[in-house]
């Protein structure tokens, strides 16, 4: 008896060490990489935890790869030398390039092969709209969902006699330039990094429905051309750059000694534009005499308003695997969808729920009644501000990452008075334009699914 | 007469020497050529097929604007990190060669910025150089405008020059003091004697003496800055502003991993493999004449 069960070991652990996602004591175990790091690495350890508490079948092994763009890398590398791991979180921008590679397992493929009846129609229609393909095929599970909000100072605003954050750019402006009587320093804080095109540009255009590309943002082919320099967008650049030009908007970044967040926890800026992820910073981090607040991105006066982009990550199922490891991935990924786990992981996160069920899963236990967690409610609202996803429902143009960093130098090139708003926003686009044909060279003869 | 060890035994030296280059080989040679293979090619990122361009990749670089601004930021980068980082390691040596009081102590002290990691460095002089926070708060507070690297090109690649040079001050210090501690003090003695002043004797004895460190060194250092420099940048100005700080291994680095152009990477890494490898000739070429060994 005791021989066979040393036998038993052994093998097991020869298994173990010849394939890395091996079984081990009769579990499967499979990888699961993603890029978050600090305390929202933390939060999605305790998810593999609780997942790996729940049952007793299958072993989920998380590990951090320090940043989105390194969990991608990290993954390419690892797929080129058939190291990969099962599960890979890929974030918003870098869903095409998954789109158009031969690595994916398709995650509305993978369920109905392992028997699990998923209702794609339950994810909100702006996290659907964002990840799916151009015929509604979701080949993800939308998993870390935020979307950019405007946070504003109450006291501030108190001091100016108003109660309600501004809801255009107009009134935006009138409300900066009382602050600035009023003595507050940095009415408006902002950065004008590659980060940045998230909330200036991408979400920007959503909301205010404006285009970013031809070809429905991208969506519809390789060949969608930049067109953000006819847009609102021009105004809006324009309009900041006045702002910042007056002292009504400073630039808060890593390189002038203070980022945008910390400066408003400590009240230094009265209003900045962020994700609904940074709602936990900073309502743990500023001071609880500070009255804070946050409501949607305003848009331009006479604008109808359209719903937000989603931003965050999906996670994505890869091949070259076993039959037995696509069945734990399917449990895991079955298991992160259960309303209760949208409750966890928008509790300790500052992350929106993905679905509907997980949504009124949280209204129905009183989360958004909640004083710490009050106005998150928001960036839902926020997301499904139009029933119709507007013709902006997501980005879907290849070298993305590249023609953030065009955006970026564009606007260091604005604010440094070395060209014109629209000069610098023509570059921005003709570069960006270089890059998308440069993209779409690389992937010739590949259709956009 | 030198002593040599001959083997006898062909097959025993053959066998001591494959391990090193099959080294050589898997990491060096093998990438190498990889890369050269993809800088023809538009690579896909997750495989799948790649389609061959030709010159494709380096036409497209060297008729983009940017990319020779590119260069030229990283020449201005490697000479200025190069000489400045020199001439202080130098300065320091021949201060601590004359065994002022305490050498010792600095001695050690100076080498340790080289053992400091480029992400640990590039978070530091960040902090120590932003406008509104750390040393130069102060001055920007009593002289508004004065330093702002965030927006000003210049200064910001003055902040990468300056956390660069902090780093290789004392990899050159090290290498400057063993060469002045070579030099036979009694040739310093007798010109002492002979009436010659301190600045006499640096300028007469140990500077011609040093020359062969020197080279060793300016190759060193103008190789390293050219390759050695992206953690810095990387960490401190990203590129910026307006790519005033975009240097050649930067714009590698990032649209190669960052924006996954494994093909227009390849191309520059070539290019700028090809620069040192060029800057390097025209080293040993020309300033190794004025080198005196012995």
């Amino acid at each position: 008896m005791k021989r066979v069960l040393l036998g038993a070991a052994g093998a097991a652990a020869l298994l173990a060490l010849f394939s890395a996602n091996g079984f081990a004591g009769g579990k499967t175990k499979i990888d699961f990489w993603y890029g978050n790091s600090g305390d929202i690495s933390k939060r999605v350890q305790e998810v593999c935890q609780h997942f790996n508490e729940s049952q007793k079948d299958y072993e989920i092994v998380c590990t951090s790869q320090g940043t989105y763009a390194g969990a991608v890398q990290n993954t390419i590398a690892a797929y080129r030398a058939g190291q990969q791991p099962t599960i890979v979180q890929v974030f918003d921008v870098g869903t095409l390039d998954l789109m158009l590679s031969d690595a994916y397992y398709p995650a509305s493929k993978l369920m109905a092969d392992e028997g699990y009846k998923v209702d794609w129609n339950n994810y909100l229609p702006g996290i659907r709209g964002y990840y799916a393909t151009s015929k509604g095929e979701m080949y993800s599970f939308p998993f870390n969902s935020s979307t950019a909000l405007l946070y504003w100072n109450k006291d501030a605003f108190q001091k100016i006699g108003k109660s309600e954050a501004p809801k255009t750019w107009e009134e935006a402006a009138a409300d900066m330039k009382a602050l600035k009587a009023a003595g507050y320093e940095c009415p408006l804080g902002f950065n004008i990094s590659a980060d940045e095109s998230w909330q200036y540009l991408e979400q920007f255009s959503a909301v205010n429905d404006q285009p970013l590309a031809t070809k429905d943002n991208g969506y519809g082919g390789l060949d969608a051309e930049l067109v953000f320099n006819k847009t609102k967008f021009v105004q809006y650049v324009t309009d900041l750059k006045s702002w910042y030009d007056q002292g009504l908007a400073v630039i808060k970044s890593k390189e002038t000694g203070e980022e945008m967040v910390p400066a408003f926890a400590a009240g230094h800026c009265q209003m900045i534009l962020t994700s609904v992820g940074d709602h936990g910073t900073i309502g743990r981090t500023a001071s609880p005499d500070m009255h804070w607040s946050v409501a949607m991105l305003p848009t331009y006066a006479g604008i109808q308003r359209k719903s937000s982009l989603v931003g965050g990550a999906s996670l994505w199922v890869l091949q070259g695997k076993t039959k037995d490891e696509y069945k734990a991935a399917a449990a895991f990924l079955n298991f992160i969808a259960q309303p209760e786990q949208a409750l966890f992981w928008s509790t300790v996160t500052g992350y929106i729920p993905v679905t509907k069920t997980g949504y009124d899963f949280m209204v129905e236990k009183g989360f958004y009644k909640d004083p710490k967690y009050q106005g998150r409610e928001i960036a839902i609202a926020s997301l499904t501000a139009s029933d119709q996803p507007s013709q902006t429902h997501g980005t879907r143009l290849g070298g993305f990452l590249q023609i953030r960093n065009e955006v970026s130098n564009g606007w260091q090139a604005i604010f440094a008075n070395k060209v014109s708003v629209q000069d610098g926003i023509d570059q921005m686009v003709t570069r960006g334009n270089a890059i998308l044909r440069r993209f779409e060279a690389t992937y010739k003869g590949k259709q956009l699914p | 007469m030198e002593k040599r060890t001959l083997f006898s035994n062909k097959g025993l030296g053959i066998a001591l020497v494959v391990p090193q280059v099959l080294l050589i080989f898997t990491f060096f040679y093998w990438p190498a050529g990889e890369a050269l293979y993809w800088a023809f090619t538009l690579e896909r990122p997750w495989g799948g097929g790649n389609e061959w361009v030709g010159f494709g990749n380096f036409a497209q670089l060297l008729t983009d604007q940017v990319y020779w601004n590119s260069i030229l930021t990283s020449l201005i980068f490697a000479f200025s990190a190069t000489a400045l980082a020199m001439a202080v390691a130098l300065l320091m040596a021949l201060l601590v060669d004359r065994e002022l009081r305490g050498f010792r102590v600095y001695r050690t002290i100076m080498v340790w910025p080289y053992a400091i990691a480029a992400p640990a460095l590039g978070v530091a002089f960040r902090f120590i150089l932003a406008p509104e926070a750390g040393f130069m708060a102060y001055l920007n507070h009593a002289f508004p405008g004065l330093w702002n690297p965030a927006l000003n090109g210049g200064q910001a690649m003055i902040a990468i020059v300056i956390a660069y040079v902090w780093k290789y001050i004392g990899y050159n210090f090290i290498f400057f003091l063993a060469a002045l501690q070579a030099i036979p003090k009694s040739l310093i003695e007798a010109a002492a004697m002979d009436g010659s002043g301190l600045l006499r004797r640096i300028k007469d004895i140990q500077i011609p003496l040093l020359t062969p460190t020197i080279f060793f060194l300016v190759v060193i250092n103008l190789t390293d800055s050219f390759t050695d420099s992206f953690g810095i940048v990387d960490l401190m100005t990203g590129g910026g502003p307006n790519r005033a700080t975009e240097l050649m291994v930067y714009k590698i680095f990032f649209d190669g991993f960052k924006g996954l152009d494994y093909s227009g990477a390849a191309a520059q890494s070539i290019i700028l493999m090809l620069l040192v490898i060029g800057l390097t000739v025209f080293q040993f070429r020309f300033l190794e004449r004025k080198v005196h060994y012995k």
